[in-house]
């Protein structure tokens, strides 16, 4: 199979890389205006100090720390999602995996940033390496995430060397980036195993990892002795809830560049609707966590963790608490669990309401306990600066461009895989199937298809 | 090692908060502008906490008491501490080593007793502090976390003095400021590994307790409760 012939079939998906509409200029000057905005916030808070933010003495992290954690969470919708899918051979993966990872490389990126822009003094960064204490929670955390970040930047790549090497074979202005990418990769049956080979071994490896990393930013929270943190829970909770905005993240995304980029043919309602079901599950679960957490507070009532718990259910982050209830539970189960309303708007609609639900969660995990200590301080209220608003915008705006400027470099649906579903998979998974039912059983058929997966 | 510790008798105080005071010019503390103390930034390492207020309204007796780091045996700052930039010394005070703190205030966030400060910002000195500035103590840059060292410096001047008088320190060579200029001589220091120390008999009375000792903290900076 040469890779000259694969081009026609699947020109819409190339048509991103070779075609720039002027909207995108537009967007592209706006939110670079926003990020240069946050820059120039960063900046200030350099030269001013922590001062610059709204934190203060018993609420000493806070929206960076929630950021960061959010951020982090979000990432979960790739690396984890992709890898999960083609271990259990879904095939209607083919053209999700590659958005979700891409996903998670760029919101690790910014998120891992944020504990830096948190930091008093971010000059003695490298103090961590030098003097780093491993009984730290924080040094595990760096540790984690970097591993995250570099496992999942590779589980990116390798599986894009196929549609890098498509796009050397066409030339064009950005030929010899290609032609560096592509690892000299032609389709030859060897390299191809090999290629294989690397996909497995990488999703294998990316799943401990992912699950890591935000066990162990829950364990932050939960090494501390804080009322609201400490709690053995906190870990899979975390887990579980970095999965749920994973999902919400990834299914605005696609729905977005399904829109503007016209990938309807592609990107089928089947695909939301099985996402769709996934979010749901993830929904319940979800609670099924938050009321197992919370209920064993309420009915031990120990008076400290009741305090944070009464700010969070009637104090002064009710309004927040009972927001994320409805955008986390009410909403995604009614219009995920309804027949009528699973629909491609529906589905979209849930999902940016988990987003922001599970914003506002790291929101009240975080700052009823700081703000609640357990000795009798005057605490106030913590209003965030300007300059953390400008930070978290620019974050966003951020992971929007980065985005973008993806989707001028690399295809945003894996042009191979869409490729090998329609050429082998169709014919692999009827010998599966067959293998699976009882009755007849075609040996020479299931012999060749378990080859194949091997 | 000896292992230093404090009492304070709620009886005697008064909340007269002299302590406060001279432990802010001991370790020249930094005095913030009006507007951060009123958004919660005031920083003080010893710290006036009002527990509850006993009686009605006029005839109220609030119940207070002086809260300084506790200096705990098991301190859960140093655990987090990604730098070390906290430690437990041999004699067990607590002590920070600003020039190595990254201001991450995951100590912060991690002491029960939220005694910990954070230089948000440094700001211009009123013009009167000049005078009172203490020479021993580093003063401290912004982002970096600080709270009661036991005034480390003390003990450091007490010990060379020792030194070069070639004897062993004595009991009342050192004490921290807080505990020289209590007017009702309500806070005892010493070693507490000493049995014939005042803060050791201080300790057995049957009055004493420790701030939040449930959570295995160890405090070594304990109370003797107001009685009537």
């Amino acid at each position: 199979m040469s890779y000259q012939d694969l081009h026609d079939e699947d020109e819409v998906l190339f048509r991103p890389i070779y075609q720039t509409s002027r909207t995108f200029y537009v967007v592209v000057i706006a939110l670079a205006a926003v990020f240069l905005f946050g820059l120039g916030c960063y900046i200030h808070q350099l030269f001013y100090g922590l001062g610059a933010t709204g934190m203060d003495e018993p609420v000493s992290w806070a929206f960076y720390i929630v950021d960061f954690v959010f951020f982090i969470g979000i990432s979960h919708a790739g690396t984890l999602i992709s890898a999960i899918l083609r271990l259990s051979k879904a095939e209607w993966r083919r053209p999700i995996t590659r958005m979700a990872e891409v996903i998670t490389g760029i919101v690790l990126a910014i998120g891992g940033l944020h504990p830096i822009i948190d930091l008093g003094r971010p000059d003695r960064i490298l103090h961590l390496f030098e003097r780093g204490r491993l009984q730290s929670p924080l040094l595990w955390d760096l540790t984690s995430v970097t591993a995250y970040f570099t496992a999942s930047t590779i589980y990116l790549y390798v599986p894009m060397i196929p549609d890098i090497a498509l796009l050397r074979d066409r030339g064009g202005k950005l030929h010899n980036f290609y032609r560096i990418l592509a690892w000299g990769y032609k389709g030859t049956p060897r390299q191809k195993h090999a290629l294989e080979r690397a996909i497995n071994i990488l999703m294998v490896m990316v799943i401990p990892i992912a699950v890591s990393v935000h066990t162990i930013i829950a364990w932050i929270f939960g090494m501390t002795l804080q009322p609201g943190w400490h709690s053995t829970i906190f870990g899979p909770y975390f887990v579980v809830g970095a999965i749920y905005s994973g999902i919400a993240a990834l299914v605005i995304v696609m729905v977005t560049f399904r829109k503007i980029f016209h990938f309807e043919d592609y990107l089928k309602e089947i695909h939301f609707r099985y996402l769709g079901t996934l979010l749901l599950v993830v929904a319940l679960l979800w609670t099924y966590f938050t009321f197992a957490e919370f209920l064993t507070t309420f009915y031990g009532h120990e008076p400290a963790e009741m305090r944070v718990f009464l700010y969070k259910f009637i104090g002064a982050y009710a309004p927040f608490f009972w927001a994320m209830v409805f955008c986390n539970f009410l909403l995604p189960i009614v219009i995920l669990s309804n027949k009528k309303t699973k629909t491609i708007p529906g589905i979209l609609v849930a999902s940016i309401g988990v987003v922001i639900g599970m914003w506002l969660e790291r929101l009240i995990i975080i700052i009823p306990t700081l703000a609640n200590p357990r000795l009798p301080y005057p605490t106030g209220m913590y209003v965030p600066s300007i300059t953390e608003l400008g930070i978290a915008a620019a974050a966003t705006s951020a992971f929007v461009l980065g985005f973008m400027g993806f989707s001028k470099l690399f295809p945003l649906i894996s042009i191979w895989e869409t490729k090998e579903g329609r050429e082998h998979s169709i014919h692999e998974v009827s010998m599966r199937l067959r293998d699976y039912l009882p009755g007849q059983r075609d040996e020479a058929g299931v012999e060749a298809s378990v080859k194949a997966e091997i | 090692m000896p292992k230093y510790g404090m009492m304070i008798d709620l009886n005697k105080c008064t909340s007269c908060q002299a302590c406060v005071t001279a432990c802010k010019l001991e370790n020249n503390v930094q005095i913030v502008s009006e507007d951060d103390a009123q958004n919660g930034r005031a920083m003080f390492w010893m710290k006036m906490l009002t527990l509850e207020f006993d009686g009605d309204y006029p005839n109220i007796r609030p119940k207070a008491l002086p809260r300084n780091c506790m200096q705990c045996d098991e301190p859960s700052c140093i655990k987090v501490c990604p730098v070390r930039a906290t430690y437990k010394r041999p004699d067990g005070i607590v002590a920070q080593i600003y020039p190595q703190c990254i201001g991450c205030r995951y100590c912060m966030a991690n002491c029960p007793y939220t005694v910990k400060v954070f230089n948000w910002d440094r700001q211009a000195q009123p013009v009167q502090m000049e005078k009172t500035y203490d020479p021993d103590v580093s003063v401290r840059p912004k982002g970096v976390v600080e709270k009661c060292t036991f005034c480390i410096q003390r003990l450091q001047k007490a010990s060379e003095k020792a030194a070069v008088e070639h004897r062993k320190l004595e009991p009342g060579d050192y004490v921290p400021a807080c505990v020289e200029v209590c007017p009702v001589d309500a806070i005892t220091f010493g070693d507490l590994d000493d049995p014939k120390s005042e803060v050791t008999k201080a300790s057995r009375d049957y009055r004493a307790f420790g701030l939040l000792e449930e959570l295995g903290t160890v405090p070594k900076v304990r109370y003797l409760n107001a009685i009537e």
